[in-house]
């Protein structure tokens, strides 16, 4: 398939060596120096951490995961079914508007929701009418973790889908089965390993949002403060040890989510090897 | 199960790939739609099987009109051409999954599976995977698949047609012996005549859209309806001849015709077993090239006068052959040959089939 | 016949209502705040929305990004291909390091990444007093803002190259060199051409993205105006200081520069897919 690699000489070796300095200087340095500082203030640092403020940030970001999960798992799923599998008139249109979260700088989308959902908003009379609070609280922050994160899972779905084709679809439609039979016992295993990819990018993505949430949820300490928005809040006051705790505690479940993401994939590339 | 279609007409975009079709099949059949790839052949199957919606047409299953019902509704067995199994299944699940959509009892399942996998040669197979199997494995789980839930019809779109040429043989064989088992009234598509021939009681000729010629194997090898098909079915010469009176002229060489009016331009197409070469030194033919092919001798030459090739085939003994080699010239009779005049556009239309 | 229709929509039903929720999620929480955006900003009128974005601060906020972002793209365009190049072709010791390496910012988040540089560069880090005294920081001053940059943009010139590369059969650079063409030559005539165009979208992307940055960014540039304050982050001043017409505005120019790119990086990776 590939062919075989060879060890770099010559001219490629300067550019080997480049970019191990290039990789290093921007990505290792940086991640080696936030140990060694959070490990020079352990003591600091634990008891940043411990913090009332600060597990309630960390459950409101891990609230927003699980609800961006299951939200745009759901979404992820139907939407990637309606795009590759349906044909209608503004199906590229919406094909585009699926990308849009990923193109807007997040303060934009912060202030998109605020300018729909907050005081002044577009439905902020039907929002007060039934006393529901968006903005400035919890389901601010809900709203704008799952903004962001929608197309990571149906992106994913959507290349499983391209790529399985649609004829074991009609193969289950000729033996009988009905639109729901087919979609749990042919469609839903096919597209599995696309969801469970797609989970772990929106689980990295709604951990790390930062701009949307800010905006929009206003960052008050333990109502809508998020694990990222208290590592603002605390380098803003000088609280340098919970900043960089936390800070590592985010990192250390981006590597992990990392690893897993790698696993998946290459368990995608070997099944297809196989086959 | 009979099957009666009328009138089915369906476009993609601009291009009308079915253009008025209309037949029918009688209960018990084994009908095959022939002809070349992209016709619109496949397209009937899958109208017939609910997968496509014409555009405008009837298809009439057992006497009910059944355009209105969806695939899943239709009791129809279809097996793709690119097997379609589901990857994540094994053999018996994809061969159990028709009936079990339909609540059909576990134990009921099982047995009829392991029936299946017995008639099918898959015994011992049932625990695989379909990644596991060779090509044509796989094509009889999807034909048992499609015959679990026993459809009162059975659609095969160009069914070994991905398969390697020997294993297509033994498919072949052997979907025709399971026919004359069950009898499941059965449609399938294929371009290649050879297999419509080998298995159909009937073939229906379909191209560009239109339905060509229906008949038995025999009839359309004999009896040609169109020029098409008589330039698509079997191994055939079409030379440039000139009607006169009951005669067509190709040069020097002349056959029986009628019905063509007199003076006209035609197209003669001639078979290559309804020929005579012998050696003659002022025939109009010279030959070029001597094959021998198992038991049977191809002999190619050039007509001098209209400057066309033309072959023909003889068994290896045949006495013709005395004297015949290459550069000798020969005398040239038709036993049998059919014409059609030639029309504007024609050329071009059926240049490509030939 | 009218058993027929009514069958046919039974069947479409389904599809229907699928489609029907997918367009109306998508409606409210992607087009409806992008909309909303677009009319606040524009509401005012054209010269309310003219002094909105001209005001100096703003116009120097929007340079900055707009050239922070130039630097980033170009340089990414080289160390980039440099990385792809390295990882496709070559068997260089830790492989496998260097490739989870290149996606890890894709999975930490953005305001982490900033307070990593910030761990490393910052004021209170020995090397940051050392750059400080030096009279060259880095940490809330522009070259912090790009390294910050180029930190959350690495895997977007190697994720577009790579899988090019990939299709590329090594023999045309050893038929080169069998040819008598020295390195450069080789790699100007023979590596370069066809993989310009998934460069030149690893590119764009890498400009869309850097322009629409906030979170690392609001961490290392220290956001002092007409100096190190980006677009977004000035945006985000604007909303907090209660200006939102004037916000809006100002975010209009970001929006439109991020959906124009966003078809011509599908359009240029479209032909290097081709190529």
């Amino acid at each position: 398939m590939r062919s075989v690699r060879r060890r770099p000489r010559g001219a490629a070796a300067v550019v080997f060596g480049g970019v191990a300095v290039w990789l290093t200087v921007l990505l290792l340095l940086p991640l080696g120096a936030l140990v060694v500082t959070v490990a020079g203030s352990a003591q600091d640092v634990l008891t940043q951490l411990t913090t009332q403020q600060a597990f309630d940030a960390l459950a409101l970001s891990l609230t927003a995961a699980i609800v961006s999960i299951v939200g745009n798992g759901v979404f992820g799923v139907a939407g990637a079914l309606v795009i590759v599998r349906q044909r209608f008139f503004g199906r590229s249109l919406l094909d585009a508007a699926v990308d849009v979260p990923l193109a807007l700088s997040p303060v934009i989308t912060g202030l998109g929701f605020l300018l729909v959902f907050g005081r002044s908003g577009l439905l902020h009379p039907i929002l007060d009418a039934l006393g529901i609070t968006v903005v400035f609280a919890w389901p601010s922050v809900l709203l704008a973790t799952l903004f962001v994160t929608l197309p990571f899972t149906l992106r994913e779905v959507a290349l499983v889908l391209e790529e399985i084709g649609d004829t074991e679809e009609q193969a289950a439609a000729t033996l009988g089965a009905s639109a729901w039979q087919t979609f749990w016992r042919v469609t839903f295993p096919n597209i599995r390993n696309g969801l469970v990819i797609g989970t772990t990018l929106t689980t990295a993505r709604a951990l790390g949002e930062f701009g949307a949430v800010l905006v929009v949820g206003g960052s008050i300490a333990s109502r809508t403060e998020t694990a990222t928005t208290f590592i603002h809040a605390a380098i803003e006051e000088r609280h340098e040890a919970a900043a960089y705790g936390m800070a590592l505690l985010l990192a250390a479940a981006a590597i992990a989510l990392l690893w897993v993401l790698q696993r998946d994939r290459s368990a995608i590339t070997t099944q297809k090897g196989g086959v | 199960m009979g099957i009666r279609v009328e009138n089915l007409v369906k476009s993609f975009g601009r291009t009308r790939v079915v253009d008025d079709v209309s037949f029918e099949i009688r209960p018990g059949e084994l009908v095959a739609l022939l002809g070349p790839s992209g016709g619109g052949k496949s397209t009937v199957l899958r109208m017939i099987a609910g997968l496509e919606a014409a555009d405008s047409g009837q298809v009439w299953l057992d006497g009910e009109r059944v355009d209105h019902l969806h695939a899943r509704e239709r009791q129809v067995g279809f097996v793709f051409q690119h097997y379609a199994l589901f990857r994540h299944m094994s053999v018996a699940e994809n061969i159990a999954f028709g009936l079990s959509v339909r609540d059909v009892p576990r134990a009921e399942q099982r047995e009829r599976v392991d029936t299946l996998l017995e008639v099918m040669g898959l015994r011992g197979l049932g625990d695989r995977a379909p990644a596991q199997l060779s090509g044509g494995q796989r094509q009889r789980v999807a034909l048992a698949r499609a015959l679990a839930p026993r459809p009162k019809l059975l659609l095969l779109d160009e069914p070994f047609g991905a398969v390697d040429a020997k294993v297509r043989e033994e498919l072949r064989r052997w979907l025709r012996k399971l026919h004359d088992e069950v009898h499941t009234t059965s449609i399938f598509v294929t371009h290649d005549q050879e297999e419509a021939f080998a298995i159909a009681d009937r073939v229906l000729i379909i191209s560009a859209g239109r339905l060509e010629q229906e008949g038995s194997p025999v009839q359309i090898l004999d009896d040609p309806a169109t020029e098409f098909v008589a330039r698509f079915v079997g191994d055939v010469n079409v030379l440039p001849g000139r009607v006169s009176g009951d005669q067509v002229h190709i040069g020097r060489v002349s056959a029986t015709v009628s019905g063509l009016p007199d003076g006209a331009d035609a197209h003669v197409v001639v078979r290559s077993y309804d020929l005579k070469f012998w050696r003659e030194d002022a025939g109009p033919g010279t030959v070029k090239r001597v094959t021998t092919i198992g038991d049977r001798v191809r002999v190619e030459a050039w007509l001098d006068d209209v400057q066309a090739p033309i072959f023909a085939q003889f068994p290896r003994r045949s006495s013709l052959l005395t004297g015949i080699e290459v550069g000798c010239r020969i005398a040239i009779e038709i036993a049998h040959a059919r014409a059609w005049p030639v029309a504007d556009g024609d050329a071009r239309r059926l240049g490509g089939a030939a | 016949m009218n058993a027929a229709t009514s069958a046919r929509l039974r069947y479409a039903l389904p599809a229907l209502a699928l489609r029907g929720g997918v367009v109306g999620w998508l409606s409210l929480i992607v087009a409806l705040p992008v909309v909303v955006l677009i009319v606040r900003g524009l509401s005012d009128g054209p010269a309310a929305f003219w002094s909105a974005v001209s005001d100096p601060a703003a116009v120097d906020a929007i340079w900055l990004s707009l050239w922070t972002a130039g630097i980033a793209a170009a340089v990414n365009a080289v160390v980039g291909t440099a990385i792809a190049w390295t990882l496709v072709r070559w068997d260089v010791p830790g492989r496998r390091l260097i490739a989870a390496l290149v996606d890890l910012p894709l999975a930490i988040p953005t305001l982490v990444a900033g307070v990593l540089i910030i761990a490393l560069f910052g004021p209170q880090s020995p090397l940051g007093k050392l750059l400080v005294s030096g009279g060259m920081p880095i940490a809330f001053a522009r070259p912090g803002i790009l390294l910050a940059l180029l930190f959350v943009t690495l895997p977007f010139v190697v994720r577009a190259v790579e899988p090019v590369l990939e299709e590329l059969d090594p023999a045309e650079e050893e038929a080169a060199f069998t040819l008598g063409a020295g390195q450069f030559l080789t790699l100007t005539r023979v590596l370069l051409p066809p993989i310009l165009p998934a460069v030149a979208a690893g590119a764009v992307q890498t400009f869309a993205r850097s322009v629409a940055e906030f979170g690392s960014l609001a961490a290392v540039s220290g956001n002092i105006p007409h100096r190190t304050l980006v677009a977004p982050v000035y945006i985000l001043g604007e909303v907090e200081a209660g200006n939102p017409g004037g916000a809006a505005s100002v975010s209009l120019v970001l929006l439109a520069l991020a959906l124009g790119m966003q078809p011509l990086a599908a359009a240029l990776a479209r032909r290097g897919g081709r190529a």
